[in-house]
């Protein structure tokens, strides 16, 4: 699914990401820790291709493509989606205008009728009874007002939608309270499938008490420096991140 | 940023010239020139004194610069003052209209045959300085509307024209304003009866397409007791290396219980990149809410213009009345805008509501310039206003100046006011949804618009969104 090579990534002049090499397969889910500052969410930005990132060495292999040489939206249509630390607010559009027209630029890559505001109703009724959410949020400006929690739910409400093959969790944790976490990590369980790959970019263990990754990367200054079973969670949980970045300016 | 930039600065689409034979009257202006013009149009002695007296008043007035835009002296003896079609049809009958205007208007939308007109909106075409032809006139007569050119109105219906043309702007109300009352050559003329319920969308569409002459119009509305009436205009231009003076004049009345909204599509040759050309849109328009628990409201959607001065007002002189002024103004390239409203509040319990968003990029400068008065006699005065302001790239301009007057301690007033830039994050979001970049910069837009656009009619929502290169929210939600 997704093949990452001596990746090395700059931003402004200054590398954050010093050769990362990750390999994803279909249906597995990958959790990314580190401490603050790691590159953690760099990773995941530059994967969704946030024009502010220079790529200045590597490659990465999304689906058999060069997934580096697409624009953002390409690869949103591909099957990337990133569900932002920080989402943003757009004013006066709402919630369920802006899924439906992402929803139909998608289709609409792949060859697919677009779908009429009622069409789209239906869909969208069927996903969050899949999920087990209401749709309050859908007649609401996009992200405007919305809390925190309100915020990371939707991003998981549009990956939900969208469908994609490779979804970006971009310390979706933060800032959640423990029902909150416990909510979206329910909903991200339910859309856990065979063909669907999950990187889960995290700063604390808590999360991955609820979703179970399959494997467990530490980054640290820009390099992952050690990769295991959902077990290395813990033992991070325990130990802290020091002992790794000692090995880290070692190796 | 110069990908978002590059989307909002779009070319401009209707700078085509009709190649049509005109009667032009040779540049200049003097008291022979305004009397030519009240003669071409076979005026009664009454106008051609009024416009008189407004001349002799220009004439001693000075170009207003406090507005805050930059632009070069206009040399006022350099403008033609008349210019019109040669061939132009008998009145009351389009079959004769020049098929050249035909095509002119139907090229930019505004298909005036018989067969092919726009259901539910009549229309009244201005070529230059005449109405070539208005639709549905003897449809609208069954209800005892009256839309028809000014210049027909003053000598079919003296005694209204009379009664209310320059009650709202006085011929001496500004510099624009009785350069206008002097020279003013068509424009539209609306009657609604009392208890009347205007049965169609009426609309003007003015078009300027002869080069060194300027567009002076003079509309009048009367909305009489109980009536309502929705009016839209819209205006475009030929691109000319040279800059044309647009100095028109509206005026609204609405008595007791009366609405009458006012939408505007404007949409003037802007200039080139380099700020090349372009119009100046130098307009007065006020209504005068003079009878009690009217209304009127104001809507514009201002994206073209070289230069923009324009403060469409209200005065709220009847008790209960109401005023609303909502309005999207878009500068790019290097376009100027210093535009607003007037609240005048006089009545009792009469009420405001003022909603201005200014986009400005390119090199673009946007002003917000408003004043809301409350006089001594307004008891329960309220106003509600918000200035929002949306920056597109870092070469772009963005100013306020919201005046306000209370002189009644009941008033309530509110004033909120943002300021917010399109950024790289903001785009990167949409983009990272599956839409491009021009959608995602359509769609932050179209948002920041969304309060103003829903009040326009539906027909032309479609058109203004159109218009900023934006494709119009769907009907869920």
């Amino acid at each position: 699914m997704l093949e990452i090579k001596g990746l090395r990534v700059s931003v402004a002049g200054t590398e954050i990401l010093r050769g990362i090499d990750l390999s994803v397969r279909a249906g597995e889910v990958h959790a990314i820790m580190g401490p603050n500052g790691s590159g953690k969410s760099t990773l995941a930005q530059v994967l969704a291709g946030h024009p502010a990132y220079t790529v200045t060495a590597g490659t990465a292999t999304y689906d058999g493509k060069d997934l580096l040489a697409l624009k953002p939206e390409e690869r949103a249509r591909e099957g990337v989606f990133l569900a932002f630390q920080y989402p943003v607010e757009v004013r006066g559009i709402t919630n369920s205008y802006f899924l439906r027209s992402a929803v139909n630029a998608v289709r609409k890559h792949r060859g697919q009728e677009e779908l009429d505001p009622m069409d789209f109703l239906h869909v969208l009724e069927a996903k969050l009874k899949a999920i087990g959410w209401d749709d309050t949020l859908m007649n609401r400006p996009v992200n405007e007002g919305f809390s925190g929690g309100e915020k990371k739910r939707n991003e998981i409400l549009q990956l939900a939608v969208l469908e994609p093959k490779l979804a970006l969790l971009d310390e979706t944790d933060s800032g959640l309270d423990i029902d909150a976490l416990k909510t979206v990590a329910q909903a991200v369980n339910k859309l856990r499938a065979s063909d669907r790959s999950f990187v889960i970019v995290t700063h604390y263990q808590r999360l991955l008490n609820f979703i179970k990754p399959d494997v467990v990367h530490v980054l640290a200054d820009g390099r992952i420096v050690k990769s295991g079973g959902p077990e290395l969670a813990h033992e991070l949980e325990a130990k802290g991140y020091d002992w790794l970045r000692a090995g880290a300016m070692v190796s | 940023m110069t990908g978002i930039e590059a989307q909002v600065q779009q070319p401009y689409k209707y700078g085509f010239v009709t190649d049509i034979e005109s009667d032009v009257v040779p540049p200049g202006l003097n008291e022979d020139v305004v009397r030519l013009i009240s003669a071409k149009k076979d005026e009664p002695a009454w106008m051609v004194d009024w416009r008189l007296k407004a001349y002799r008043n220009w004439l001693k007035m000075e170009e207003p610069h406090w507005p805050n835009v930059q632009y070069g002296p206009i040399d006022y003896q350099a403008i033609s003052y008349y210019a019109a079609p040669k061939k132009l049809p008998k009145l009351d009958s389009l079959d004769q209209v020049d098929p050249k205007l035909v095509a002119t208007f139907e090229k930019l939308g505004i298909p005036i045959e018989e067969q092919k007109r726009l259901t539910g909106v009549a229309v009244d075409a201005v070529f230059d300085s005449v109405s070539v032809a208005t639709t549905f006139q003897a449809e609208l007569a069954k209800y005892g509307v009256i839309f028809c050119p000014i210049s027909e109105a003053i000598r079919k219906h003296p005694e209204l024209v009379q009664k209310y043309l320059g009650t709202v702007v006085p011929h001496n109300d500004n510099f624009f304003a009785a350069l206008n009352t002097a020279v003013f050559t068509d424009g539209s003329f609306v009657y609604i009866p009392k208890g009347v319920r205007c049965p169609m969308e009426l609309s003007t569409y003015f078009r300027i397409n002869a080069s060194s002459t300027g567009q002076f119009e003079r509309t009048l509305i009367i909305a009489d007791e109980g009536s309502y009436v929705s009016y839209l205009e819209g205006c475009s231009a030929p691109m000319r290396d040279e800059n044309q003076l647009h100095a028109a004049v509206v005026e609204l009345v609405a008595l007791d219980n009366a609405t009458i909204k006012y939408s505007t599509i404007q949409n003037w040759y802007p200039g080139d990149e380099e700020g090349k050309g372009g119009i100046y849109n130098f307009v007065t328009k006020r209504g005068k809410c003079a009878g009690k628990s009217s209304k009127i409201s104001w809507t514009q959607v201002e994206t073209g213009s070289a230069i923009t001065w324009k403060y469409p007002g209200c005065i709220l002189q009847g008790d209960n009345s109401i005023g609303e002024f909502y309005s999207v103004a878009v500068t790019s390239r290097r376009q100027q805008a210093d535009t607003g409203t007037k609240m005048i509040h006089l009545g009792k319990n009469t009420r405001s509501t003022i909603v201005s968003k200014g986009i400005s990029a390119g090199r673009g400068q946007n002003t917000y310039r408003g004043l809301v008065k409350i006089m001594k006699g307004a008891e329960d005065a309220r106003n509600y206003s918000q200035c929002d302001s949306m920056l597109i790239g870092d070469q772009c301009g963005a100013h306020t100046f919201p005046y306000i007057d209370v002189r009644n301690s009941t008033a309530i007033m509110e004033h909120e006011a943002s300021t917010s830039k399109i950024g790289e994050d903001q785009i990167f979001y949409l983009r990272q949804r599956g839409l491009s970049a021009e959608d995602a910069v359509s769609m932050i837009v179209n948002g920041f618009c969304k309060e103003v656009f829903k009040e326009l009619p539906m027909e032309f929502a479609v058109e203004a969104t159109r218009l900023l290169g934006i494709s119009l929210e769907g009907s869920v939600g």
